[in-house]
């Protein structure tokens, strides 16, 4: 176990590091999130940044040294996480292999499928995109329909998948494939595959998403054939392991390689953005109505904050066994969204102006970032089903 | 900008606290029990009281030369969640805030009441003259050696012992322990409280004071100004206890009652509100006790008071929720007064004005955010 003089000293390194090495501002429009790299300038720019994080060792802190890592305590991850965050750097952007795949395949995957993959997640030099959502089966993905045909040495896979993120950019695809369509149970008919991207039949067409940038693909499978040995796990065994990565994808940073997915969108700095702002002639910060709201969000903010330490202690989670760690990507996301609306709504006149105007508050920061909140409360699971899920797991509700 | 501390931790005190309080409460305040009680004119069991002053609950905060065991509020604010739970009310917080007040004014004044309050002695503040708990003004005065003045909302003022009574004294304010057996029944009448747990007069005072019962002092108004925010966050612990049996009532009749061939608790439309609930009373809990862990007993600091003020803001408008849907989601059984949502109800009413409603916490804590 690391002293915590031993702590204090690397998380003082790491900001040093961060200080030294922040980049200077692009002159682009650099990604809030993974899910808006929509340009080459943008991916080149995100993947030296990536790289050189790697280097300096604090991506993968806590993976295998022999698979790119160092064998470190997660504790120290968590520490530089916070620096990054602290310090408004670049994201990764590869956090579809960062933070799911990686970990999925680092927790329960073979020696070969480690050695095969999990370097060139933290280099930045595999992209890793995820084939879950289907245009039909958005968070009802027990039903996914892609089909996965075992032919020979190969899978021939026919279907389509959207909200793939970096689809047009990845080298691999986590995807949930249907293996067996007359199996009992919906779900014992999924597969799993760690699929390569650069395969004929695989076309990834990019979608404009409602802020007007890209960073999705709806990506077609047509009689593509990939290496049986993609298969990760058992045919059958596709459910299992997407819940798997799931539970990284809600859950904080179990696991996860680390870096930042989101730059840090605080409620500090959201108020801090209107400081300018006047309305009928007196800062919009002393207009009692807008105080109340804010101290609304505030107060919420703080909540959530001091949630995630609650729920770490036992004694003081006795009421609502679980209900923390379930509940915590449908608050975060929800007071996202939430606050970043609030952002627009108080910026007067400028509220309504986007990102190419000159005069938008911060370049227009809070309208891309408010739009942007919907990835947050659509994706990985909508709200609606979130609160399902707590009803009936937490409650006890019935279906 | 600072929205203050995020730590919470609990001791091994503060958890034998919690365990021994939600075992006694479960014990002593079954829901019949509780009904038994709200036609009472005492509303609350002595048998009940004397168990409390047994554990030496009545004492917890009062320094340890008083007899008391020199705990911090912030230590057994569980107690007062597990009370709520329970909807057991006794003159227990009033007792708390009493104490409180007297061991914050630090005067060698206060040090008899304190003894007597830590050996079983009920007492309470008159902290209103009026329905603004945001006025600190004072119309009540002691001149001539007597003490003139009306008080209001005073919590448990019929079953106290000793009542503090602030008031001013040649234009300073001062505390007066007045005992409860001075007051004739010509001076009181009693408030028909919502919530029928609770009981509280308004007093018209006009009695002779000596002048060991005066407490004068320079920290006086200090002390009652955190006074009150401890009271805030007690009745926040409190009513946040109280939000979860309530949820728990609601839960039990959605998976019970059918209509349509369906359990009403399939339905989205009252599930996502119930999580809604839920997710309140997991912010409420996180307030609660991360004020707790701010609370000492000397001065309050910044954080302690942006605490305090984030918990009464959100456990006040977290029960409201809970108790206005509990009525709602009971249907027809929720209009009734033999449904338990109503005491629900009732309690959130109560409590949106005790100490300070959240608009008007809410209208501190910015200020000391914003402001600063």
């Amino acid at each position: 176990m690391a002293t915590e003089q031993q702590l204090a000293n690397f998380r003082e390194e790491v900001a040093g590091w961060l200080q030294a090495n922040k980049p200077a501002d692009p002159g682009f429009l650099l990604p809030q999130s993974f899910m808006e790299v929509g340009s080459e300038q943008q991916l080149d720019f995100l993947r030296e940044w990536q790289y050189k994080l790697w280097s300096a060792g604090y991506l993968g802190m806590a993976w295998a040294s022999e698979y790119g890592g160092q064998g470190a305590e997660p504790i120290f991850q968590s520490i530089a996480n916070k620096e990054m965050a602290r310090a408004g750097v670049p994201i990764a952007f590869n956090v579809i292999g960062l933070g799911w795949a990686g970990p999925l395949i680092n927790d329960l995957g073979t020696p070969e499928e480690k050695s095969k993959y999990l370097k060139g997640i933290l280099t930045g030099e595999d992209i890793w995109c995820q084939g879950f959502s289907e245009p039909d089966h958005g968070s009802d993905l027990g039903s996914a329909q892609c089909r996965a045909v075992r032919d020979g040495d190969e899978y021939v896979i026919n279907g389509t998948k959207i909200w793939t993120t970096m689809g047009n950019y990845a080298k691999y695809m986590i995807l949930l494939a249907r293996t067996n369509p007359d199996a009992e149970r919906k779900y014992d008919g999924l597969s799993f595959f760690l699929s390569p991207m650069q395969v004929p039949g695989i076309d990834p067409q990019p979608i404009r998403k409602l802020t007007g940038e890209y960073g999705f693909t709806q990506t077609y499978f047509n009689d593509a054939r990939i290496p049986a040995s993609c298969l990760m796990g058992e045919e059958g065994q596709g459910w299992l392991l997407a819940m798997k990565t799931l539970q990284y994808e809600r859950g904080a940073e179990a696991g996860a390689a680390g870096g930042l997915s989101f730059i840090r969108i605080a409620l500090e700095d959201m108020i801090e953005s209107l400081q300018g702002i006047k309305r009928g002639g007196e800062p919009v910060l002393k207009d009692p109505v807008v105080r109340d709201e804010l101290m609304q969000l505030v107060i919420e903010d703080k909540a959530l904050s001091v949630g995630d330490k609650r729920s770490v202690i036992s004694a003081l989670t006795h009421d609502y066994r679980g209900s923390l760690p379930l509940s915590n990507k449908y608050r975060w996301t929800e007071h996202a969204r939430r606050m970043r609306q609030a952002a627009v709504r108080l910026q007067g006149a400028h509220g309504s102006l986007y990102v190419k105007d000159e005069q938008a508050v911060g370049g227009g920061f809070w309208q891309r970032a408010y739009l942007q909140s919907f990835s947050a409360t659509i994706g990985g699971g909508t709200s609606q089903v979130q609160a399902n899920i707590i009803a009936e797991h937490v409650l006890g509700l019935p279906k | 900008m600072d929205f203050g501390a995020t730590q919470i931790q609990v001791s091994e005190e503060q958890l034998m606290l919690q365990d021994a309080a939600a075992g006694l409460c479960a014990e002593l305040s079954s829901i019949d029990r509780v009904r038994a009680l709200l036609e009472s004119a005492e509303g609350y069991d002595e048998n009940v009281w004397q168990s409390l002053v047994d554990m030496g609950w009545t004492g917890l905060a009062i320094p340890e030369e008083q007899g008391g065991a020199g705990l911090s509020v912030g230590e057994f604010v569980t107690i007062f969640e597990a009370m709520g739970k329970y909807l057991l009310t006794t003159p227990l917080m009033s007792t708390v805030l009493a104490a409180e007040l007297l061991r914050r004014s630090s005067e060698s004044a206060a040090h008899a009441p304190l003894s007597a309050i830590a050996a079983g002695s009920k007492a309470t503040v008159a902290f209103l003259e009026s329905e603004d708990w945001m006025d600190a003004s004072l119309g009540a005065r002691v001149e001539n050696g007597r003490l003139i003045g009306r008080k209001e909302h005073v919590a448990d003022a019929a079953a106290a012992d000793l009542i503090l009574v602030p008031a001013t004294e040649n234009g300073a304010l001062v505390i007066v322990v007045v005992e409860g057996s001075s007051i004739g029944s010509e001076a009181r009448c009693a408030h028909d409280v919502i919530d029928a747990t609770r009981r509280a007069q308004a007093l018209n005072l006009d009695l002779t004071v000596t002048d060991s019962q005066i407490i004068r002092g320079e920290g006086l108004a200090l002390a009652l100004d955190e006074t009150r925010l401890i009271g805030a966050l007690l009745v926040a612990a409190e009513s946040t206890g109280a939000a979860v049996s309530c949820l728990n009532t609601t839960v039990d009749y959605l998976k019970t009652r059918k209509q349509f061939g369906k359990l009403i608790g399939s339905y989205q439309a009252l599930k996502h509100p119930a999580v809604d609930i839920l997710c309140a009373i997991d912010s409420s809990k996180s307030l609660v006790y991360q004020a707790a862990a701010e609370m000492s007993n000397d001065r309050l600091s910044r954080d302690a008071r942006v605490a305090c003020h984030m918990a009464k803001s959100k456990a006040s408008e977290t029960i409201l929720f809970a108790g206005d849907r509990a009525v709602q989601f009971h249907g027809g059984m929720g209009f009734t007064y033999e449904c338990d949502a109503q005491l629900y109800l009732r309690r959130a009413l109560w409590v949106q004005q005790a100490f300070g409603d959240p608009v008007a916490h809410r209208k501190q804590l910015a200020s000391l955010l914003l402001d600063a």
